[in-house]
């Protein structure tokens, strides 16, 4: 297995749960981490060095951003799901981390999941997504807001079309 | 230092619990925090909000990846789409020549998606029905997952058909790289342990009626329905396959008419 493969290979499993966390559904997540990988494969000549695993999440998160547009701008036949990670599990019902992660615009669960739960640092997720530096501090700022609101029980503000 | 520099806002608060701040800020924030109870509550709840996710979150990195993230997998995947494509190619002459009867002549120059849906299908029915222990990814018992996991690969809302009535049981399905982007493949099993199977991809062509193609081990029908192309592959008894077209074309039209809109 070259290098590039093998870089690859060990980032899956963040990749996994990152995807897990950005959609909280489970098939969709490991969807979009197929696709990723699939993507950088077929990339490799268009990767010059530098930090695969930072890629791949770049990889991922424009995916799943595109996934998003593609959902809001058309109706969507979902059949009814049977999972529970969507709702929470045992939780459901209740103000959970998981629906509180739900609330928030899709740049700012993007932002603090890539801080919070793959550790990168500002400077990473600002290339990841793009933006300068500042941007991710407000997107960082206003999702913990948010989730404080949520969780503290305030009226969660107007859901936003997915 | 002058007191502005001793004034801790939100972003800093944010930078200190991501430890992203220099030490002698960190110092000032503390500082800050001891006097601040607010903002000391404020910077707790954020951190449980952390734990609260990667408690949620944190285990799926333990875990084995399953077996359709193996990097050797996914390689030959890209292979065999990059093969399907010169294979279809290729496909467009050859098969445009013999089939000229069918198609008119008109393939060879313009291959349509006929001639590339009916040779893929027929490729992928001669790759995968000899299959004894992996002829599908995803095997008929899981329907639901498979239509929607297909359904969403494709990007139109798609059914493997129920053919129980003609004795046909469902093995079960896969996706395949198609002429126009992913593709459905399911695959049924007569009794006597005969396969047909049933390829489906998007088509920007026109309905059509069931259209008989017939190779030297198999044959095939496609038609089109809505935005989707479908060829039902098996072996040559023209009879046999169109009773099964027949049937499946019935149901898919049945329906296919409430889902067509938007779009």
């Amino acid at each position: 297995m070259s290098e590039f493969h093998e870089h690859i290979k060990v980032a899956i499993p963040a990749l996994r749960r990152y995807a897990r966390a950005l959609t909280r559904d489970p098939e969709t997540a490991d969807d979009i981490v197929q696709d990723t990988l699939v993507r950088a494969l077929r990339s490799e000549h268009l990767f010059h060095g530098g930090d695969t695993r930072a890629w791949l999440y770049t990889i991922l998160t424009n995916l799943n951003r595109n996934r998003l547009r593609t959902l809001s701008r058309r109706p969507v036949l979902a059949p009814i799901k049977d999972s529970d990670a969507a709702t929470g599990g045992p939780e459901s019902g209740g103000r959970d981390i998981t629906r509180a992660l739900d609330e928030l615009a899709e740049d700012q669960r993007s932002a603090l999941l890539l801080v919070v739960l793959e550790g990168l640092t500002y400077r990473e997720v600002a290339e990841i997504q793009g933006v300068p530096i500042g941007t991710i501090m407000s997107r960082l700022a206003r999702a913990r807001s948010q989730i404080k609101a949520y969780l503290d029980g305030e009226r969660p503000p107007l859901r936003r079309v997915k | 230092m002058i007191d502005r520099d001793q004034i801790v806002g939100e972003d800093e608060l944010n930078a200190y619990v991501d430890g992203e701040l220099p030490a002698d800020r960190r110092t000032v924030v503390e500082a800050w925090l001891d006097t601040h109870a607010d903002d000391a509550a404020r910077v707790a709840a954020w951190r449980q909000q952390a734990e609260l996710i990667r408690a949620r979150y944190g285990a799926l990195a333990d875990e084995t990846p399953p077996q359709r993230f193996n990097i050797g997998r996914l390689t030959r995947r890209r292979y065999r789409a990059l093969t399907a494509a010169i294979a279809a190619t290729i496909a467009a002459f050859v098969v445009g020549g013999a089939l000229g009867w069918t198609a008119r002549g008109i393939e060879a120059a313009h291959p349509t998606d006929l001639t590339l849906f009916t040779s893929d299908a027929l490729d992928a029915y001669r790759l995968y029905v000899v299959e004894v222990r992996h002829p599908v990814e995803v095997p008929g018992d899981q329907r639901p997952h498979l239509d929607q996991w297909l359904s969403k690969r494709v990007g139109s809302p798609l059914q493997a058909p129920n053919l129980d009535k003609i004795g046909l049981k469902l093995v079960g399905g896969r996706l395949l790289p198609g002429p126009t982007g992913p593709t459905a493949f399911f695959m049924y099993e007569a009794p006597s342990g005969e396969r047909f199977t049933l390829y489906c991809g998007r088509t920007s062509d026109r309905d059509t009626a069931l259209r008989y193609t017939r190779g030297e081990q198999n044959a095939a029908y496609y038609w089109v329905d809505g935005d989707l192309a479908y060829v039902l592959s098996g072996p040559p008894e023209r009879d046999k396959l169109h009773e099964i077209a027949q049937a499946a074309y019935d149901q898919i039209d049945r329906r296919q008419t409430p889902a067509q809109q938007g779009g």
